[in-house]
């Protein structure tokens, strides 16, 4: 740098002059160093080489209370497709209180990546709170079906076992909605698919924590003006 | 720059935040009561004054006709520039030098678009800067209307928040508070979309004090058990290095981080945002590391085991590759943004706060030193073996290393550099020795080439403002950044400013070129200009100083001859189109792997 470099003493060089440091050519190259045998794996966690291996993601219910103003939904979806978050849904709806939304989300990441997800939500002005839903959370969704009708009686015996309620019935198609956990739902497509299966509309799950753990941390459910008893 | 700092605080000082300049009461300027109103437009001006704007840079335009009318009878002076993207790295660089949120201004359409580019640098840099912008009127918002252009939507990625104003009755509060969110806790651009009927419609509501929206003011201090056990890593650490980030020049924590790095003997790095932020002159600074990082930084990050990193967000060109960036070090991330602390880089040792603050904290939490003096001999064996030198052949063109160093010499600690992007840049950070804060201002996340003329202009501008008339403003360009942005020169001369501007002209994108040589067999594509003109007749033409420089004994006359014209001055430099910039850490590898010479590659 300039601070040690020759020639300062008060008057301006005009010209280079000679420089007893070792020029660029001249240090020792990559190969004459030491380096440390540490290293870190994709997430920046120092890791030792051998035994540790890369995290595994896993599936989690993100629930966030928002406000519910022009283009928040943009904010949180543009967020996840720009930082490459891997979300399988995304739900929206109104909640207790007047201007508040909630969103839930469900994600497939790293501890790192659920982590990340949450922080980056938090900054975004119009999200009041957000935050993985702890413990069992119940979470459900809500199918539209449209199957072949040829066989009505069966279709019906089938949406009966899986607790469906038949929503339309014509000569071509009958419109089953079914509602329940993934593994429910999963599970009556899966007899449903013999009928054939015409179109389906599916939300994505919605979720709430159980007992009286708030869903959103922070959430304080029944204050904040929320309607709470049949009188209002 | 606060002067808090020269002795360690206590813990649990809980006095009023001092991190943002907002909520110093005695400020006469700040957050005065704003007058009367009779339009939107007005509304959003009064809002302006009284949040404490005194600088305003844009370009004209159908929609933000009505916020320019008003701006008429204001005390904020606008300067008006030639292109929208100079008027946002104008205000970008403003805002850096002032320590202010600095203030741009735009027209719906291209006016907006053309200011993208500046909002997306303010964005990956963290600056403070508004941006308004006009907007057709809202009964025709959606119809693809003359001009019309989705304001918010383009810019909701690079904006900390950006709104759309809804009536004239509320602009000015949605102004006001856009102003104070760009500076609250991390810094960040905001923009405010002003639909023409909502500026000309008639309001009487004069705007309230402006206040950043709830829940965006963050606590500046850190959770003080973990400051404590942050102590403890620190006081057991044999290899201890401070990293010192852009957070810590935009917290104005360099005087806490001088007192931390000097109370406990810890060697100090820097970023490249974070230059200035410690003095480069002192004994325990190892200057800035990453890729074009001095090879003893890129060195004591390498092979530290306590890395005490404070307003960084462990950005790739700093760490090249993950897996071996500081592989041995307990790390101490100290951020104000929570969602930065292990983004990147695990932290085992969270501090979420204030740079200032949370320093201060550690600084009283710390028993007893560290025991480094072996570690700080070693550091110094680094600097002894990597220097930063160049080789200057008498066969070779004039080196831009000199020409760096010659400006450095000719001017005073307080002056102002600004940069474009490539290699003109790299070497006026590395052959420049930076004592103080908010006088390197670059663009570094984004690598916006032409950010160095407007930036000049902002810089100047604000130092004036400041009452800092003294102050040299020195641009060093590429020949590259300076074709891309030069029309601003026209500003300059008509404003009357004085900055220097010296065009490090080596006839090409000279980092492409330094790539394409070293990874791509040499093979020039776009990259090689063959042809430039003459930057010191073209300068003339402006109506600023030109001059022409091709030889070693016509550099430090030049420069006497720039720095001493009041106004403009613009030094053509024809420097050798070979000259590397190195050491070079390659992108992805390891720092301490850092080719010191180009056959090291």
């Amino acid at each position: 740098m300039s601070g040690d470099a020759p020639g300062v003493d008060g008057e301006s060089r005009t010209t280079p002059e000679a420089d007893s440091r070792p020029l660029p050519g001249e240090q020792p190259g990559p190969e004459e160093r030491e380096h440390p045998a540490g290293r870190r794996n994709l997430e920046g966690i120092r890791i030792d080489p051998v035994v540790e291996a890369e995290q595994e993601s896993r599936r989690a219910v993100i629930s966030a209370l928002v406000e519910d103003e022009p283009g928040v939904l943009a904010r949180v979806s543009g967020l996840v497709s720009r930082r490459q978050f891997n979300i399988e849904s995304l739900t929206v709806g109104p909640t207790t209180v007047d201007g508040h939304s909630r969103i839930t989300m469900v994600v497939e990441e790293t501890d790192s990546g659920i982590d990340q997800i949450e922080k980056q939500m938090a900054k975004l002005k119009p999200v009041i709170s957000v935050g993985e839903v702890a413990g069992d959370a119940v979470t459900s969704e809500l199918v539209l079906l449209k199957v072949e009708a040829d066989d009505p009686a069966a279709v019906h015996a089938v949406s009966e076992m899986y607790d469906g309620r038949t929503v339309d019935a014509g000569p071509e198609t009958i419109t089953v909605e079914l509602t329940g956990d993934k593994r429910s739902i999963d599970d009556a497509l899966g007899a449903f698919d013999r009928f054939g299966i015409v179109e389906i509309a599916r939300t994505g799950p919605t979720a709430l924590a159980r007992g009286n753990t708030p869903t959103a941390p922070g959430e304080k459910p029944g204050t904040a003006g929320e309607p709470t008893t049949h009188d209002d | 720059m606060s002067d808090t700092a020269a002795q360690p605080r206590s813990d649990g000082d809980e006095s009023a935040d001092s991190s943002t300049a907002t909520d110093d009461p005695t400020d006469p300027d700040e957050n005065q009561t704003a007058g009367p109103v009779s339009t939107g437009a007005e509304s959003v001006v009064a809002a302006l004054e009284a949040a404490g704007a005194k600088t305003a840079f844009g370009v004209q335009g159908g929609a933000i006709m009505p916020v320019y009318d008003a701006l008429y009878d204001s005390s904020i002076r606008h300067v008006t520039m030639a292109h929208e993207q100079g008027a946002a790295h104008a205000a970008d660089a403003y805002g850096v030098v002032a320590g202010e949120p600095g203030l741009c201004m735009a027209t719906s359409g291209p006016g907006a678009t053309n200011l993208v580019t500046g909002i997306a640098d303010a964005d990956m840099d963290s600056d403070a800067m508004l941006a308004l912008t006009g907007q057709v009127p809202t009964e025709f918002v959606g119809n693809d209307a003359f001009q019309e252009t989705d304001t918010v939507g383009v810019t909701r990625p690079i904006t900390k928040h950006n709104y759309f104003a809804g009536g004239a009755d509320t602009v000015g509060d949605t102004v006001g508070e856009a102003f104070e969110l760009s500076r609250a806790g991390r810094p960040g651009p905001t923009l405010v979309d002003l639909p023409k009927d909502v500026t000309q419609d008639e309001t009487d509501r004069t705007p309230g004090p402006a206040t950043p929206p709830a829940g965006t003011d963050p606590d500046p201090n850190a959770d003080p058990e973990a400051v404590e056990e942050a102590a403890r890593a620190i006081e057991a650490a044999e290899r201890p290095v401070c990293l010192f980030g852009g957070g810590v020049i935009k917290a104005d924590a360099s005087a806490e981080a001088r007192t931390f790095a000097r109370s406990y003997g810890i060697p100090v790095t820097t970023t490249m945002p974070g230059i200035g932020s410690f003095p480069e002159d002192d004994d325990l600074c190892l200057s800035w590391g990453g890729m074009h990082g001095t090879g003893y930084a890129n060195l004591a990050i390498t092979h530290t085991d306590c890395l005490i990193a404070v307003g960084t967000r462990f950005d790739d060109r700093l760490t090249g590759g993950i897996d071996t960036f500081a592989p041995e070090a307990e790390v101490i991330h100290v951020d104000i943004d929570p969602a930065e602390i292990s983004k990147n880089v695990h932290a085992d040792y969270p501090l979420v706060g204030d740079a200032g603050r949370v320093l201060d904290q550690l600084t009283a939490a710390v028993r007893d030193a560290p025991d480094a003096e072996a570690w700080r001999d070693r550091c110094e064996e680094w600097k002894e073996t990597y220097p930063m030198t160049y080789a200057t052949p008498d066969d070779e063109p004039l080196k831009p290393q000199f020409v760096v160093e010659a400006f450095d010499e000719a001017t005073d600690d307080d002056t102002v550099v600004t940069t474009g992007v490539g290699q003109h840049q790299m070497w006026a950070s590395q052959f420049w020795t930076y004592t103080e804060p908010r006088t390197w201002v670059s663009s570094h996340g984004l690598g916006t080439m032409g950010y160095g003329v407007p930036a000049a202009v902002g810089a100047r501008v604000a130092a004036d403002t400041m009452g800092e008339e003294d102050r040299d403003v020195v641009c060093f360009d590429g020949d590259g950044s300076f074709l891309m942005t030069m029309q601003e020169l026209s500003v300059a001369v008509r404003e009357e400013l004085d900055i220097t501007i010296a065009v490090l002209n080596n006839e090409y994108i000279g980092m492409v070129r330094q790539w394409q040589d070293a990874f791509y067999e040499g093979r020039h594509m776009a990259s090689d200009y063959t042809w430039m003109p003459e930057f010191d007749k073209l300068a003339e033409a402006f109506g600023a100083l030109g001059l022409r420089v091709d030889d070693y004994d016509e550099v430090a006359p030049a420069v006497e001859e720039a720095l001493e014209y009041e106004g403009p001055a613009v030094i053509d430099f024809h420097v050798d189109p070979e000259e590397n910039v190195l050491p070079m850490v390659p992108s992805g590898g390891a720092n301490g792997k850092f080719a010191a010479a180009e056959d090291q590659l």
